[in-house]
């Protein structure tokens, strides 16, 4: 089956594409496809502790057990509305 | 409710019009405007990225949280997205309702639960470098 990922700010530049899509074993999770694509994008793994994790625009666990067509976004610790405080 | 994800300028008058009530004597508007500097450092812009269609439903999950909690009439928000220079609006919200104190109560909450719950993220652009910026991680979305 396949998952779209969509990927947003710092990590979309380390992707160097907003949006993938990817075939995804059966059961798999949304923190276990994470990892897969840190071994293939070493430098996610350092967001691996502060990311959170969508599911059709959804914030989900991370064991979430992805569907086929589900669109996942790794959201990293967001930062809209005006400077810091 | 009016909710606004837009790479477009932001002018407060169409949202203050929107939350305009006969019955409501306050109404308060927030403006976070992009500022020149930022822990030191000299800014020259901002960018902002945003997942849009989950963005738009959190804002709404926001202005619905400030509907159930304080006798508010009407709420708007929008917010930016792509290059902002200095000086210009990232973030609109404005609030209406019957006394100012709930007014301006609501309208600090939605600002404060925008930052913690809201997929929109800034990278900051220096003299001498650019960095996206990283809120800190809230335990319960």
């Amino acid at each position: 089956m396949k998952a779209t990922v969509k990927f947003f700010a710092a990590l979309r530049e380390m992707i160097g594409a907003r949006e993938l899509t990817l075939e995804v074993t059966d059961g798999q999770t949304v923190v276990g496809l994470f990892r897969e694509l840190c071994a293939r994008y070493p430098r996610l793994a350092d967001y691996d502790s502060v990311l959170f994790y969508s599911v059709n625009a959804e914030y989900v666990s991370p064991d979430y057990a992805l569907k086929d067509g589900d669109e996942v976004a790794f959201i990293p610790p967001v930062s809209g509305g005006s400077g810091a405080d | 409710m009016l909710i606004e994800i837009t790479a477009e300028p932001l002018a407060p008058e169409p949202f203050l019009q929107h939350v305009r009530r006969d019955d409501s004597g306050a109404v308060a508007l927030f403006l976070g405007v992009v500022r020149n500097e930022s822990l030191g450092r000299r800014v020259l812009c901002l960018e902002y990225d945003a997942y849009p269609e989950m963005a738009e439903r959190k804002l709404r999950e926001v202005a619905e949280e400030a509907v159930a909690r304080w006798p508010i009439s009407e709420v708007a928000i929008a917010h930016r997205t792509g290059r902002l220079e200095i000086g210009e609006t990232s973030l609109l919200v404005a609030v209406s309702s019957p006394h100012r104190h709930d007014a301006f109560a609501a309208c600090h909450h939605i600002v404060n639960r925008i930052k913690e719950i809201v997929p929109i993220w800034k990278k900051e652009v220096w003299e001498d470098g650019e960095a996206w910026i990283e809120g800190e991680p809230v335990g319960e979305k």
